[in-house]
């Protein structure tokens, strides 16, 4: 995965709430098996609506969102078309939980802040200033303000070093999972039939 | 200390802890055909390999025709889909349930059916109504394609701990409703976002009273109101709908496991974060008016107004202060991991008596599963929906993601016992509104949207 430490740019405001995934990438797109190229298919049924803020890549690569962005389905294909089209960051009031945790996966970052906060990120998007999103000292600055965000911990650890999750997990649990499977061979045989 | 049910299961499958994140040991997964390809491609280019591909169950759901599946699939996308998921469980060894064989079905059905969703076990799939296990007191959610890939290798994931919420349905539900009105009547309280973060546990009378089936419609609808994880405690309900399931523990094993398993529900004194309580008794059948599954009223209310359902209200082309009841539909759909099982289809065909889809609606009963279809035809349920005009398909997601050719013109205006009602769902400019399947079944019949109690009275 790739490594991010700063994004500077311009920020896409699109305010609606529940924005869910079914929107960000139809579900008649899902036939697709690739994860590359999928940028062509995001938000394919708002494009056509003249006031749609998103319609291809833009060299805008922060996206002010509206509340539990990215709801409802998990697939994985809506942070990989957001991603394709250039945006990396996404602030919002809330995300759907899924969503937010495979943005996480694939090198995006989603800051979760207050409303009011959301709104003031909002107006420098909507006056075309330039945000700078970074995650080592967590803080957005714009052409007025600064607003600091949390992130937990290790996500921002992986973000920061491009790490990738499986991987590490097996180099550095390897001994954790056998002795974990070791006990629950005990405690719950029937886990563990031949068949599993 | 006390514990409730979901840190029970919890605490049984913490690997290692770092900070507030725990690597969960997952003990099974299920795969279906549109979020794993990439996983498995991930895997290949990191070289690994799947060490407990007995913990795995694949089998192909969203993309599948739900008609003339006897030849060639017609799309070839899909067909080759499908294939590639074949082709990814052989390489890597995971068994794969055939679409031509007498176990496929809709994921979230299959895994209760064939006994691989068990109490006390950690369940992911690459699919958001993953919560749907947690009928059986499994911590069961739903995960992205990469995720998939890390359980696949590692049999595990980090995950941040949710806070804990307790619906209680007190009292008992009227004729005519069921666990569809009490997952919208709870969506509809708390918004589509208002459970995010929490693991949240059904329990109550009403809970207790559902069957199984009943409590996999409960939880599978968790998500809708942002919840990964929706619970109910194992009981000898669940005990007895699985015994003798083709993965469940037999003989010794199984004594030894529901003596486990008996363990498992919430102590009496366990505190949870928050606590709701809603009377079943009040509820009465819910359908959905606009695009969100928390915008949704009681057959007999008016439509509400405001700023922010202007824009799902237009898409819908409902209006503030008009009655859902009477609305004219022109599609009905029964089917999907929320409503596609042997008891929805049951509680469908009870309220035809002798009645005939009306003219101009084009209905759809699609079973959950290959086993769900064949029970019912057991049954003869599949010619009372054929004699009342509905068509009766095989098992896939079908109209709940209208991935394959079953699909809504737009403007078309759907009664559906699906999970979401979002713009486009079920086909583009297509309108859904959520409700039972036995108010599905009325609707069908009467043209437009009915109270199904008036119907049984």
């Amino acid at each position: 995965m790739k490594a991010m430490n700063q994004v500077s740019g311009q920020a896409i405001s699109l305010p609606d709430a529940d924005i869910d995934t079914d929107i960000i990438y139809p579900a008649r797109f899902l036939l697709i098996t690739e994860k590359k190229g999928l940028g062509r298919y995001a938000f394919a049924d708002r494009r056509d609506d003249p006031g749609f803020p998103i319609r291809a890549q833009e060299d805008r690569p922060i996206l002010v969102a509206g509340p539990n962005f990215g709801c409802g389905s998990s697939r994985e294909q809506a942070p990989w078309a957001i991603s394709d089209i250039g945006i990396t960051v996404i602030i919002a009031e809330s995300f759907g939980d899924i969503f937010a945790n495979n943005c996480f996966r694939n090198g995006m970052l989603p800051i979760r802040l207050p409303p009011n906060e959301v709104e003031a990120v909002r107006v420098s998007a909507e006056a075309g200033e330039t945000l700078t999103v970074d995650l080592i000292s967590r803080t957005i600055t714009g052409a007025g303000a600064q607003i600091a965000f949390t992130v937990p911990d290790d996500q921002r650890e992986t973000l920061l070093n491009g790490w990738n999750d499986t991987t590490r997990i097996l180099a550095l649990h390897g001994e954790d999972v056998a002795a974990f499977e070791a006990a629950q061979q005990q405690a719950a045989p029937w886990l563990w039939t031949t068949r599993n | 200390m006390a514990g409730t049910l979901y840190e029970k299961l919890w605490d049984a499958h913490v690997v290692a802890q770092a900070g507030d994140k725990a690597l969960l040991y997952i003990d099974r997964h299920l795969l279906h055909e549109v979020s794993t390809p990439q996983s498995f491609e991930a895997m290949r280019e990191d070289g690994l390999h799947v060490p407990r591909p007995g913990t795995q169950l694949a089998v192909a759901d969203h993309s599948v025709p739900t008609h003339d599946r006897d030849g060639l699939i017609a799309d070839p996308q899909a067909a080759a889909q499908i294939a590639l998921l074949e082709r990814n469980c052989a390489d890597f060894g995971i068994e794969y349930l055939a679409l031509a064989g007498e176990d496929q079905g809709i994921v979230h059905v299959i895994g209760p059916e064939q006994g691989f969703t068990l109490p006390g076990i950690t369940l992911v799939c690459g699919d958001s109504h993953t919560s749907t296990h947690g009928a059986f007191g499994a911590l069961a959610f739903g995960v992205g394609a990469s995720e998939c890939g890390t359980v696949m290798a590692t049999q595990t994931l980090w995950q941040a701990r949710a806070k804990t919420l307790r619906v209680t349905f007190t009292g008992q539900l009227q004729p005519g409703v069921s666990a569809k009105d009490m997952a919208l009547t709870f969506i509809g309280l708390v918004g589509a976002s208002g459970a995010t973060g929490y693991a949240v546990e059904y329990a109550g009378e009403a809970v207790e009273a559902l069957s199984m089936e009943g409590r996999m419609t409960l939880c599978n609808m968790t998500i809708e109101a942002g919840a990964r994880t929706g619970l109910v405690a194992p009981d000898a309900k669940t005990f007895a709908y699985l015994q003798g399931r083709p993965r469940a523990p037999k003989g010794a094993a199984w004594e030894q496991a529901i003596a486990a398993w008996r363990e498992l529900p919430s102590d009496l004194d366990a505190r949870f974060d928050r606590e709701i309580a809603i009377d079943a008794g009040e509820i009465a059948p819910q359908v959905t008016f606009g695009t969100s599954p928390d915008q949704v009223v009681p057959i007999g209310d008016l439509l509400p107004g405001g700023e922010k359902l202007a824009k799902p209200m237009r898409y819908m082309d409902v209006h503030a202060g008009d009655r859902i009841f009477g609305l004219a539909i022109d599609h009905a759909f029964i089917g999907s991991c929320t409503n596609g099982r042997i008891e929805d289809l049951r509680s469908a065909a009870d309220v035809i008596r002798g009645g005939h889809v009306a003219q101009g609606v084009r209905a759809l009963v699609v079973p959950g599963s290959m086993r769900v279809k064949a029970q019912a035809e057991a049954e003869g349920l599949d010619t009372l929906f054929a004699q009342a005009g509905f068509e009766w398909r095989e098992p896939g997601c079908s109209l709940c993601v209208a991935m394959n050719d079953d699909r809504l013109p737009p403007g078309a205006r759907c009664a559906s016992t699906s999970n979401r009602n979002f713009e486009g769902r079920q086909g583009v400019g297509a309108r859904t509104h959520l409700m039972s399947p036995a108010m599905v079944a009325a609707a069908a019949i009467a043209g437009r949207i009915v109270d199904v109690r008036e119907v049984l009275a």
